[in-house]
């Protein structure tokens, strides 16, 4: 009988073929600038040449992937990878970490990856493992979907411009070390808008509208069956850019991650200008000037919203379960939740969970949660004031410190409800589901 | 004489431009105050602050997208009628039947690009710093159009009547029932509710505000549609003309102090 989900078909290996013969194109240009620009090896042979072989070796690639049948085709995401990778790498605790830790080692080795050799190896090397992965059925039912393909490319585009920040950011932090003035300040001379910014628009906006023409050829906007209410579909999902919401729904309720978070997110948004008393860094590049702003910025913008709508997209399936790149996503996949309460655990060896309907008995049952949600959101932040962040509260004054400290507060529940859950099963920190307040 | 001589001589262009084509200096000058559709731009700019490395271009590509959403989104509504009747299958006979059914695929394309756009136009603001005086006031402005971009797409996403739209407004609306005090599955709603009198129910909530009914259905259909096409571009169009006035007013596009 035919493999209905084959991983190699013969149009999966011609759309591959085009795609290595994109990267070919790429890497043929990268040589040209690598001649120009990189010198050579200590024998007198230009480092171009290194390139030469890639560009040449993805060239027959491409060529193998245009002519040779699917049956025995050789270049394929091995099996036994892809079985490592779904035990070992899918479950979100591990996804969140390497995340965070994606953002450290970016903000610690900025030096290194900045260089335009080191970024274009990392490049690279992320569009093979996506070449490869594409020839698993699995990764392409989930990356290949229409409406994910933004999300893809979302991500190709958000590490490029972060890469360009700290580009930018790191030469004009050592310009400032130096003495030198800004990149921004040299050359820089008044030009007429008409013709530098006017050409620039037009040429934009013709771009645009090729790109968005070619788009809506190749992709067709995805319609589904007509909308019936009795067939709920699994998963359900929001549209993708609230799918970082939808993920917080995990570890809080509806009214905390779907209403009172985002409300915060965009109230903090809007404070940020109010309670940023750092007058540097206003109009240039610069990390070092303002790392505790741009550190914060990152961590919201990057874990926290892009990271968590990826997760969203790409590995919650049915049930809202975690799969793997290269699962299959089955409807029946069973994840034991036995979480418990906080007030389970405080009064467990106390002789057991208050009992009994009244309020009184809902506030004592809930109140170790009380008192510590009461204590970080109202003692921490004049004790952070006090200690660790006295500068700051001396710089910013009480009403600019108490919003401040506030909102990185609630930019920290995510992820401490995140750890705590990992780590004790934790459900809620105050839970009284007789009047929806859970926390 | 040439025949494009001619024709810039003419009393209808020279009535239409008032000036000579912009080939001299005093004439570059001129084109941009005399130019509705220029005159928003100085007439000269500091040359880095227009480098593409530095503005990354996002804000001005976002507002272009939300030009092509209005000029797609037009035509589409000679195509579409907001019905449960209808509505699905006249984006069926975009995909399958009409001419300028590619207006769809681009009008939704166009769409998500512009929420990408729109964070990054953002994160360009922040990392540049561009947010700090004397432009705090428009980066509020921002957020607002940022949330109102997510606004547009969000309604706009229920339209086609599908599997996916309802469902995913099923979702996302489901999240209005929890608002606290105003949703009837949200904290602090009983507080309305004393002395026999019940203020907030299911037929009065912030999700029936939403949806105009208790699901969504065809009240949900025409609100959305309403919302997508009229209402909210209307204060969209309204704030990014206020956010490109404050851009001039706040010292012109960013750059260093």
């Amino acid at each position: 009988m035919l493999n209905p989900h084959p991983d190699l078909t013969a149009s999966v290996l011609i759309g591959l073929g085009w795609y290595y013969l994109i990267l070919f194109g790429m890497n043929l240009l990268w040589t040209f600038r690598s001649y120009k620009h990189d010198g050579e090896f200590r024998n007198g042979v230009p480092k171009a040449s290194f390139w030469a072989v890639v560009t040449a070796v993805l060239l027959m690639t491409s060529a193998y992937h245009f002519t040779y049948p699917p049956d025995g085709f050789l270049i394929f995401m091995p099996l036994w990878f892809k079985n490592f990778f779904n035990a070992y790498f899918s479950n979100p605790v591990l996804y969140f970490f390497l995340s965070v830790g994606g953002l450290v080692f970016m903000i610690a080795a900025r030096e290194w990856w900045i260089k335009p050799t080191v970024a274009w190896v990392l490049l690279n090397l992320s569009l093979l493992f996506m070449g490869l992965s594409l020839t698993d059925y699995d990764f392409r039912q989930i990356v290949g979907k229409p409406d994910n393909v933004p999300i893809v490319a979302m991500l190709f585009i958000v590490a490029f411009f972060t890469w360009i920040y700290f580009k930018r950011a790191v030469d004009n932090d050592r310009r400032m070390d130096e003495g030198r003035p800004l990149f921004e300040q040299e050359d820089n001379e008044k030009v007429l808008v008409w013709p530098d910014l006017v050409y620039t628009e037009l040429i934009c906006m013709v771009v645009v509208t090729a790109v968005l023409i070619f788009w809506g050829i190749a992709l067709q906007a995805p319609l589904e069956e007509p909308a019936s209410s009795m067939k709920t579909p699994n998963p359900s999902k929001a549209p993708w850019y609230f799918l970082g919401l939808q993920e917080m729904l995990v570890y809080f309720d509806p009214w905390l991650a779907g209403v009172v978070l985002p409300s915060i997110i965009l109230g903090g948004l809007m404070a940020v200008p109010y309670i940023d008393f750092n007058k540097l860094g206003n109009g240039y590049y610069s990390f070092k000037q303002r790392s505790f702003a741009v550190t914060t910025f990152l961590f919201g913008f990057l874990p926290l919203w892009v990271a968590l709508i990826v997760l969203g997209t790409f590995l919650r399936g049915p049930n809202w379960n975690f799969f793997g790149i290269y699962e299959y996503w089955d409807v029946h996949k069973v994840e034991a939740a036995t979480n418990k309460n906080l007030s389970q655990f405080f009064w467990e060896n106390l002789g057991g969970i208050p009992k009994g309907s009244g309020a009184l008995d809902i506030l004592l049952r809930e109140s170790p949660g009380i008192l510590l949600v009461l204590g970080y959101f109202f003692a921490l932040p004049p004790l952070l004031g006090l200690t660790v962040l006295r500068t700051y509260f001396a710089r910013m004054g009480v009403i600019r410190f108490l919003v401040f400290s506030n909102l990185i507060l609630w930019m920290a529940i995510l992820p401490i409800k995140m750890l705590l859950r990992w780590s004790f099963s934790l459900k809620y920190i105050v839970g009284i589901p007789e009047y929806f307040f859970n926390i | 004489m040439s025949v494009g001589d001619y024709i810039r001589n003419s009393q209808i262009w020279k009535s239409v431009f008032r000036h000579p084509a912009p080939t001299d200096r005093r004439n570059r000058v001129v084109v941009m105050l005399t130019n509705f559709f220029l005159h928003l731009h100085p007439v000269s700019i500091k040359q880095q602050g227009i480098a593409l490395s530095y503005t990354w271009c996002m804000g001005g590509i976002t507002f272009f997208l939300f030009l092509v959403e209005t000029i797609t989104g037009v035509l589409l509504m000679f195509y579409y009628r907001p019905t449960l009747e209808w509505a699905f299958y006249d984006i069926q006979a975009l995909r399958d039947v009409q001419t300028l059914g590619i207006m769809r695929e681009i009008h939704r394309w166009a769409a998500h690009a512009m929420v990408i756009t729109v964070w990054l136009h953002m994160y360009r603001v922040f990392l540049t710093g561009s947010y700090k005086p004397p432009r705090e006031f428009n980066w509020v402005i921002g957020v607002l159009l940022l949330v109102l971009t997510l606004l547009l797409s969000f309604t706009g996403y229920l339209l086609p009547w599908d599997q996916l739209a309802i469902w995913a407004i099923t979702v996302g609306s489901n999240m209005a029932k929890a608002t606290p005090g105003l949703g009837t599955e949200g904290p602090g709603f009983q507080l309305f509710n004393t002395s026999g009198y019940e203020l907030i129910t299911n037929a009065s909530d912030a999700k029936f505000l939403l949806l105009g009914g208790r699901f969504v259905g065809e009240a949900t259909l025409n609100r959305f549609y309403i919302l997508h096409c009229v209402a909210i571009p209307l204060v969209v169009s309204g704030l990014i003309a206020i956010h490109f006035w404050r851009v001039r007013k706040d010292g012109g596009i960013s750059q260093p102090l």
